[in-house]
């Protein structure tokens, strides 16, 4: 069986700046995934490599199997991605938005479903507004939607819960923990380490472009974590993370 | 939820007609500006040159409003066929809700399809609409239909292809407007829209023959009246070939993800 996501010896230079160096992982079908990094690590440009949005210079990727780029239309059927930035069509309503972006699978009659998508995000009395109408949360929960459209099997998040309130970060998460439960492998991006730690079952850190640390979330735990000044002994992902950016690694 | 999620689509079809559909909405939703708008222009064109230059005689038998109708009708064509393409890829690139369209299994040939016939569609409406509104002046003739429906889908398919070009280019709307403003319009209005290039003197017949627009209004005119100033197979010739090439440029750049896919 292929993996989720198969990342090879995977580099990318914009000009002299080094995004990605010889980064190799793979992820299994079903992981709750999290790829971690402070600004500028190469999180944004490995998700892109991987969509199809970045051509990686050097290296291979492969979705459950089908490289990115020589089979490029099974790729990116297996793959949903809720980008980071809050864009929209501002010409169409909710439902035209997500009945396009079914449409550009080549998947027909495809209402029930989208009908169902929108229930679960709460989006159906927003269903015939216009996008430019919506909160900005209420658009996260659209770009949600439009990732899920053609059911695919892999699901990548950047930054989902950005500048998102409480009570959508929760819905939200809820929602996605459904969809891992219901088989999906989801990889999460995220700046927020206690939602990282209480999702996900394994986590790369990135550093300048490298991986710097992979492993279950309870081994980072144990291997990085320090205890902390408050006597209780208990550590968390945010000291990992300090500790690995500060020089630890692999 | 979980059985729809794990039920497996069997049959994936193209993308190409939502596309297609996607980009003819974007205009239709907006089409007091992408239609009504450029009819008027060409409405105001026709009465002002038409009441200047009217009792001019052209190619020995016709008045020059019945000259001028075809060439404003194809000149609204090529200017709208431009528009819809480069407004919808620069719109889409600054906003960023392309990445809708790059994350679907589209191939660059289904890409291209799409936002060309998008154009087309839109030009030959807003030109439809210029032709039946202008007719009440002075309804040309229709010698050769065959004629004008080719030039009209080949005039309007190059400027999509043209626009298509010019939106992946640009990254800002100025430099978009520049590619506008100093080469679509220049060749637009010194194509013959307004004139028969045998009115020039003969360095600016020479010049003409540079133009390729000037082709597609020639080829154009003929087909309403079966004169022209050369003949419309040459014209289809340097029209067909101009249109090859525009393609091909723009189907590489969709290829190579020129400045789409970094």
């Amino acid at each position: 069986m292929h993996p989720a996501i198969s990342i090879k010896n995977v580099s990318k230079n914009y000009g002299a700046l080094q995004a990605l160096n010889d980064v190799s992982l793979a992820i299994e079908p079903g992981e709750f995934f999290g790829l971690l990094g402070p600004n500028g690590a190469g999180k944004t440009t490995l998700i892109s490599i991987l969509a199809g949005l970045v051509k990686s210079d050097r290296g291979h990727a492969a979705i459950m199997g089908a490289d990115v780029q020589k089979n490029f239309r099974d790729a990116r059927r297996m793959l949903g991605v809720v980008p980071q930035e809050l864009v929209f069509d501002p010409f169409f309503t909710v439902r035209e938005t997500l009945q396009f972006q079914s449409g550009y699978f080549g998947i027909k009659n495809n209402d029930a479903w989208i009908e169902e998508i929108m229930a679960n995000l709460d989006l159906i009395n927003k269903a015939d507004s216009n996008m430019r109408s919506l909160s900005g949360g209420m658009k996260r929960r659209v770009l949600v939607a439009q990732a899920l459209v053609h059911r695919p099997p892999v699901i990548i998040l950047d930054e989902p819960t950005a500048g998102v309130d409480v009570e959508l970060r929760q819905s939200l998460w809820q929602f996605i923990s459904r969809l891992n439960q219901d088989g999906h492998t989801i990889v999460l991006t995220t700046h927020y380490l206690e939602e990282a730690e209480a999702l996900c079952q394994r986590i790369a850190m990135l550093k300048q472009g490298q991986i710097v640390a992979l492993d279950t979330t309870p081994n980072l735990l144990i291997r990085y974590g320090s205890v902390k000044k408050d006597g209780e002994g208990k550590t968390d992902l945010e000291d990992v993370f300090v500790n690995i950016m500060s020089g630890g690694a692999l | 939820m979980k059985n729809a999620l794990n039920k497996p689509i069997l049959e994936y079809g193209s993308g190409f007609p939502t596309l297609l559909r996607k980009e003819i909405m974007r205009f239709y939703k907006v089409a007091f500006q992408t239609v009504a708008a450029p009819v008027l222009t060409a409405i105001l064109y026709l009465m002002i040159f038409g009441h200047v230059l009217e009792g001019r005689e052209m190619y020995g038998r016709l008045s020059y409003t019945a000259f001028l109708i075809p060439g404003l009708v194809m000149m609204t064509v090529l200017q709208n066929a431009f528009a819809n393409t480069s407004s919808s890829l620069i719109q889409s690139k600054v906003t960023g809700n392309l990445v809708f369209v790059l994350l679907a299994p589209l191939s660059h040939f289904e890409f291209y399809a799409a936002y060309i016939l998008a154009a087309v569609f839109r030009g030959i409406v807003v030109g439809l609409g210029v032709f039946l509104i202008t007719a009440w002046y002075g309804l040309p003739g229709l010698e050769y239909p065959l004629w004008i429906m080719v030039f009209a889908f080949l005039g309007a398919a190059i400027l999509g292809s043209l626009g298509l070009i010019a939106g992946i280019w640009a990254d800002k709307y100025d430099q978009l407007a520049a590619f506008q403003n100093f080469f679509i319009m220049p060749a637009t209005m010194l194509s013959g829209v307004f004139y028969s290039i045998h009115s020039l003197p003969p360095a600016w017949q020479i010049v003409s023959h540079f133009n390729p627009f000037f082709y597609m209004i020639d080829g154009f005119r003929y087909g309403f009246f079966g004169v022209s100033d050369i003949s419309p197979w040459t014209s289809l010739i340097i029209v067909g070939s101009f249109f090859v090439v525009v393609s091909a440029i723009a189907l590489q750049m969709l290829k190579k993800g020129y400045k789409l896919r970094h």
